[in-house]
């Protein structure tokens, strides 16, 4: 399917089995969004038409007083009029509270269906596997999840609101005015013809529209994430003139296209007005004619140009929200897609509970190819017995990190099966495999908040003790005692101090705390000095004892803790023993031990 | 920062509206105008409901449907000219902002960078400029418009009926009170609201960029769970938002009701009593009738405003804040630049660390002549990379100087000053565009040999197989490149950049051991003409400089060649060394 999940999300022309299709998903989203809130949207329901109902019967209380209160009152009996005018104090403030009271249970509603979308989509992409996220790049993601659920927000905000009431108040306009006047009624059913070329001109020219605007949006969001996060780098290479300019264009795409937007409902609302106030002078010449002859009472015929103008009146609201709608649609589209997006590495559904963990690993006649058909492990075998400490070794691109990340399941393998245990990775729930396995990677990301908040990461539910400890495990300790507030200090506000070394730390007493049965450090100690490497390593030492341990390091240095020495090159397995039998032999290993040794001083 | 009012807060937006300010007086005009032709109408139909029910001629009648059929035409036309007028300006202005908004952030330091989460920066350049734009556009305009659509309507209906009108007046009048204090309250909110979505973008970022931590340990539900508090946060805000203005829309739509039950017994008591005639009291219900959308309006009009002028001010909070790093009035030059780079008892502090902590960078003086590389040596937070982050005016030097070629470096441009000094970081920056933009990103001008020999220096050879060769484009900072490669690649774009200076922050420690050897040959021929200062932390990477510096308690303690220091210094050997005296390697201990 070409417009299966966010592929081709930025086409702006669909087909029409395309644009079915999109349709047919966005609204499944929104349907699955309401779903939750049904019963509240049905009070709310009630409250809007007995508001509406209030309000309309407003020009009707008019003319009753005109007509009949007004003679009566001249013939000296104030009855009537005292049952009017009480009336339409009675309705008016009837109309209010419900009004009042119909905003706060809609807001409730907006708001419950907003918070329930925003942490659906944070879930799911939270679920998507690491393969989506390298493709799909943040500043997309980030997009989704700000602007477009902003104007998703806008519909249902104001939106939603808008058009229940306004629909409802025009249909008991319409009542109020078949039963006052039905003549007065059909004129204006005439005056839905032209309304009816005018929207539809409008509807078709919009959704194009809107199509570009988020897709503009994005690439705007995109480029400024990418700024922002990148501005040492966009500084130190003087990258702020040229980013500027392309700035300039995306901005500038964004507003035509949005100006595009506006202006198509410029021309949209004066047209409704337009045709609403031609009703009204129709109207009143019908009216008049049949007033002069006597066939109608002035009250009457006031009312009826009250009705016949304040009809329109909601139609503007109605463009309005069919404006945001159009808008939220566009984003829905792309929201759906990517709720569309099945993660590549699914959990079990019928998981295989982990008896004992020992940490025992196979992989067995493993392939592994990235979509794009590049093969990185042709079948490939290796048995890492539980508590085995091995070394992975070899050239950039050999796959050891394809290695570590099968074990870890940021990807399936193409074919064969990894195990842990005798289990396939695949019927592990994800909580099994996580408390079982933890990676740690040399990118050693922060998240804002405190040290101690970033380490217990590994541990939610740690105490500061064991935070002190794990950090005292991996030689931390002192460096973030050293940080204005200790393992209180805020590493966002900070975050620049925090040396890429010590950001490493941090990252390594999280796994500790974390306490896997497999650990896997994917070139987690590459920022390190020698001297925190080796307090590192010391601290591995006990950390390692009774678990299994895959370490890829370009120093060798790490080969003194381990067991046992894989070498690979081009995905597969050359050299493979315990170091201290490859470094005596004649092989690749040896030459490289040999070389590094030499580094040494 | 100093508090302004609304109005006062709102005001400061209009310097950046300046070209679209004529368009929205117009458009006002328009708006007004509008609003005018439909207050005309009651008018036209008062002496045609006097006597309409008695002896009324046809073209009374035509003549009255002919004016109401006009006055509804050009009120049309002029809601088609205040839309025409004002609305292509003010995506003028939204662009504008944006764009100001964005090359002040980018001109700020990287310290602003560090203090500010870029989820709330996002959102400033996002929602809450179109939120200004939408006010400017049409929040002003009907607030303005509609307000003096009130003045004239009352003075219409005070000509119709001093009484009536007193009444429908007095009746009002609390509307004003209401609206003040709503002001004051909701204002609070807003804000409250708009930081928050900006707090949550934050959480969504991080969510993004960290995502291998979070999968790696199993922690999506754990930050599901905090970003779903956050967003509830946000939904009570929003809620209590929504509580203040259904109150204030209960006040805005009952009040008119009332002030009409009140005015029409008074209507019929003066035809009753003969004061009055029946079109008049007409008019005068169809002239309030038609106030009441302006005066409805003003409800949401006011909360509008509000939320506007928050997003004014979280826009002038970037903007108001000083660049502490700034090019100088009359910038020196440097005509051929040799690289000669002088510390000279440089002293460096971060802003927001305490008072009472010592300098990190605390009297560092060193000479770099042309040609020579210096590796920087200390222990992981030693100041490594901060100092060499000073040398290109990433951050400000609190105390003494550095100099480049005898000048000054705070007396060049920040341009001139990173053309000649390039640097290649340990975190690897790049961005999503293709090889060759990225490597030629500081100097764009290069001949196709010149990027050759660049990659092939960094040995980033591999570029030319990918999928399009050198116009690959790489994901968002190039993630779908190995840590390794990704190095590679900052490192070509140092070199690339031929500057007189190159300032490589541990430009080796993602290589493995054959290809780190490789660039280091290759680097060799390039460091012989180059000043260069390398942040080490291996020994094989210290082998590329000339001379060591050991950066240590914030001062350069040993400055020498590595073997000459290696045999005199006892923390330069407990930095760099892994063997013991008898050349043992250290064994791990348990």
């Amino acid at each position: 399917m070409s417009m299966q999940g966010v592929k081709n999300e930025e086409k702006i022309l669909l087909s029409k089995e395309e644009q079915a299709r999109v349709r047919e998903r966005s609204l499944k989203l929104l349907g699955e969004m309401i779903k939750p809130v049904k019963n509240r949207l049905f009070i709310s329901l009630a409250l809007v038409v007995t508001s509406q109902a209030l309000r309309v019967s407003g020009p009707w209380l008019i003319a009753k007083t005109i007509d009949d209160a007004l003679p009566a009152a001249q013939a000296g009996d104030l009855n009537p009029l005292y049952w009017t005018v009480g009336g339409y104090v009675t309705t008016s403030i009837l109309a209010g509270f419900t009004i009042a009271y119909f905003l706060r249970f809609a807001a409730r509603v907006s708001q419950d269906i907003m918070f329930g979308l925003r942490k659906r989509l944070f879930r799911h992409t939270q679920r998507l596997s690491v393969e989506f996220h390298e493709t799909y790049t943040s500043g997309r993601v980030i997009a989704r999840q700000t602007s477009d659920l902003d104007s998703i927000k806008e519909l249902i905000d104001s939106g939603g609101s808008e058009m229940i009431s306004g629909i409802l108040f025009m249909l008991f306009t319409a009542i109020a005015l078949v039963t006052l006047d039905a003549t007065s009624f059909l004129i204006m059913l005439v005056s839905f013809i032209p309304l009816f070329f005018l929207t539809r001109w409008f509807q078709k020219n919009t959704r194009i529209s809107y199509r570009k605007t988020r897709v503009a949006s994005a690439k705007l969001i995109v480029h400024f994430v990418e700024s922002m996060t990148g501005i040492r780098a966009v500084k130190a290479f003087r990258k702020e003139k040229r980013n500027e300019e392309t700035y300039k264009g995306l901005v500038e795409d964004y507003r035509s296209v949005n100006a595009k937007v506006i202006q198509l409902f410029g021309i949209y609302d004066p047209g409704l007005i337009m045709i609403g106030n031609i009703t009204v002078a129709f109207v009143l010449l019908w009216g008049g004619l049949r007033v002069m002859e006597g066939d109608l009472g002035i009250g009457v015929l006031i009312s009826c140009i009250l009705y016949a103008r304040s009809f329109y009146e909601p139609m503007e609201n109605l463009a309005m929200f069919y404006n945001s709608y159009q808008s939220a649609n566009s984003a829905l589209e792309k929201i759906s897609g990517v709720l569309e997006e099945e993660p590549s590495v699914p959990e079990a559904t019928n998981p295989t509970p982990l008896a004992e963990r020992k940490g025992h690993i196979q992989f067995k006649t493993v392939q592994f190819a990235y979509s794009n058909g590049k093969v990185v492990l042709p079948v490939f075998n290796m048995d890492i017995p539980a508590g085995q400490t091995i070394a992975l070794v070899g050239t950039t691109g050999a796959g050891k990190s394809t290695l570590a990340k099968l074990i870890g399941r940021f990807y399936d393998p193409s074919s064969g099966t990894v195990e842990l245990d005798g289990v396939d990775l695949r019927d592990l729930s994800d909580d099994d495999l996580r408390k079982a396995v933890v990676m740690v990677t040399q990118e050693a990301y922060l998240f804002s908040g405190t040290v101690a908040e970033n380490i217990s990461l590994g541990k939610p539910e740690a105490t500061r003790e064991e935070i002190e400890n794990s950090a005292k495990a991996v030689g931390a300790h002192e460096f973030i005692l050293s940080l204005p507030d200790g393992y209180d200090t805020d590493v966002n506000k900070r975050g620049g101090r925090v040396s890429s070394g010590q950001r490493q730390l941090i990252s390594f007493a999280r796994a500790f705390i974390a306490d896997p049965t497999v650990l896997i450090l994917d070139e987690a100690t590459s920022s390190l000095d020698i001297p925190s490497e080796r307090m590192v390593q010391n601290g591995l030492q006990t950390l390692l004892a009774g678990r299994t341990a895959i370490i890829i390091a370009h120093r060798l240095s790490t080969v003194s803790i381990a067991d046992r020495v894989v070498v690979m090159e081009h995905g597969q397995i050359i050299e493979d023993d315990k170091p201290a039998v490859l470094i005596a032999g004649t092989g690749k290993f040896a030459k490289m031990h040999k070389s590094w040794r030499d580094s040494l001083v | 920062m100093k508090k302004l009012g609304t109005v006062r807060t709102l005001l400061r937006i209009f310097p950046y509206a300046k070209k679209a300010l004529p368009r929205i007086v117009l458009g006002t005009i328009a708006a007004i105008s509008g609003h005018m032709f439909a207050l005309a109408i009651p008018g036209y139909l008062r002496s045609l409901f006097d006597t309409l029910e008695n002896n009324t001629t046809f073209e009374t009648l035509l003549f009255a449907v002919f004016a109401v059929l006009g006055m509804g035409l050009l009120e049309a036309v002029m809601v088609l000219l205040r839309r025409w007028l004002v609305l292509t300006p003010g995506t003028h202005v939204e662009a504008g902002l944006r764009r100001t908004l964005y090359a002040k952030l980018q001109d700020l330091e990287v310290a602003f960078h560090d203090k500010w989460p870029s989820g709330q920066l996002l959102s400033r350049a996002s929602s809450d400029l179109s939120m200004i734009r939408r006010w400017l556009s049409f929040g002003l305009v009907l607030l303005v418009a509609n307000l003096f659509t009130i003045v004239v309507g009352f003075t219409i209906l005070f000509s119709y009926s001093w009484l009536l009108a007193t009444v429908f007046f007095v009746v009002m009048s609390p509307l004003w009170v209401l609206g003040f204090r709503f002001e004051k309250e909701y204002h609070v909110t807003a804000r409250m609201s708009q930081d928050q979505a900006g707090d949550l973008a934050t959480s969504v970022e991080e969510s993004v960029h960290g995502i291998r931590v979070i999968k790696s340990f199993g922690r999506g539900s754990f930050m599901t769970e905090k970003f779903a508090r956050d967003a509830l946060k946000l939904r009570g805000t929003e809620l209590n938002k929504a509580k203040m203005v259904a109150n204030l829309w209960f006040y805005f739509s009952t009040i008119p009701s009332i002030a009409t039950a009140i005015y029409l017994p008074l209507g019929v008591w003066q035809i009753v009593e003969g004061n009055m005639t029946i079109g008049l009291l007409l008019s005068f219900i169809l002239t309030t009738r038609l106030l009441h959308w302006p005066i409805d309006s003003l409800g949401f009009l006011l909360s509008m405003t509000i939320d506007a002028r928050s997003a004014v001010e979280r826009f002038f909070e970037v903007i108001d804040t000083k660049v502490d790093i700034t090019d100088p009035a009359t910038p020196k030059n440097i005509a051929e630049p040799k690289g000669r780079l002088v510390f000279e008892n440089v002293h460096f502090k971060y802003a927001d660390a305490p008072k009472e902590q010592k300098d990190l960078i605390d009297g560092v003086d060193l000479i770099i002549e042309p040609g020579e590389s210096v590796a920087l040596i200390g222990i992981t937070g030693s100041g490594k990379t901060s100092l060499t982050a000073l040398a290109t005016r990433l951050y400000e030097v609190t105390g003494g100087s550095i100099k480049l070629d005898g000048v000054d470096i705070r007396d060049l441009s920040r341009e001139e000053l990173r053309a000649h000094i390039a640097m290649a970081f340990e975190d690897s920056t790049l961005f999503s565009d293709t090889i060759r933009n990225n490597v030629l990103l500081g100097r764009p001008e290069s001949t196709e040999a010149e990027l050759a020999q660049a990659l092939d220096i960094a040995q980033a050879g591999f570029a030319y197989d990918l999928p399009d060769g050198l116009d690959t484009k790489i994901g968002e900072e190039g993630l779908s490149l190995s840590g390794g490669q990704r190095q590679r690649i900052a490192l070509a774009r140092a070199v690339a950049a031929q500057p007189a200076v190159l300032v490589l922050d541990d430009p080796l420690s993602a290589l493995d051991v054959d290809t780190e050897a490789m660039v280091e040959d290759a680097l060799r021929t390039v460091l012989k003409a180059t000043t260069a200062l390398i942040v080490a932390h291996r020994p094989s990477t210290v082998q590329l400089a000339d001379k060591v510096a050991l950066l240590q308690d914030g001062k350069i303690t040993a400055f020498g060649k590595h073997s000459d220091l290696l045999a005199s210094n006892d923390h330069y050997r407990y930095v760099i060394s892994s063997l013991d005296a008898a050349g043992k390697m250290i064994e791990v201990n348990n």
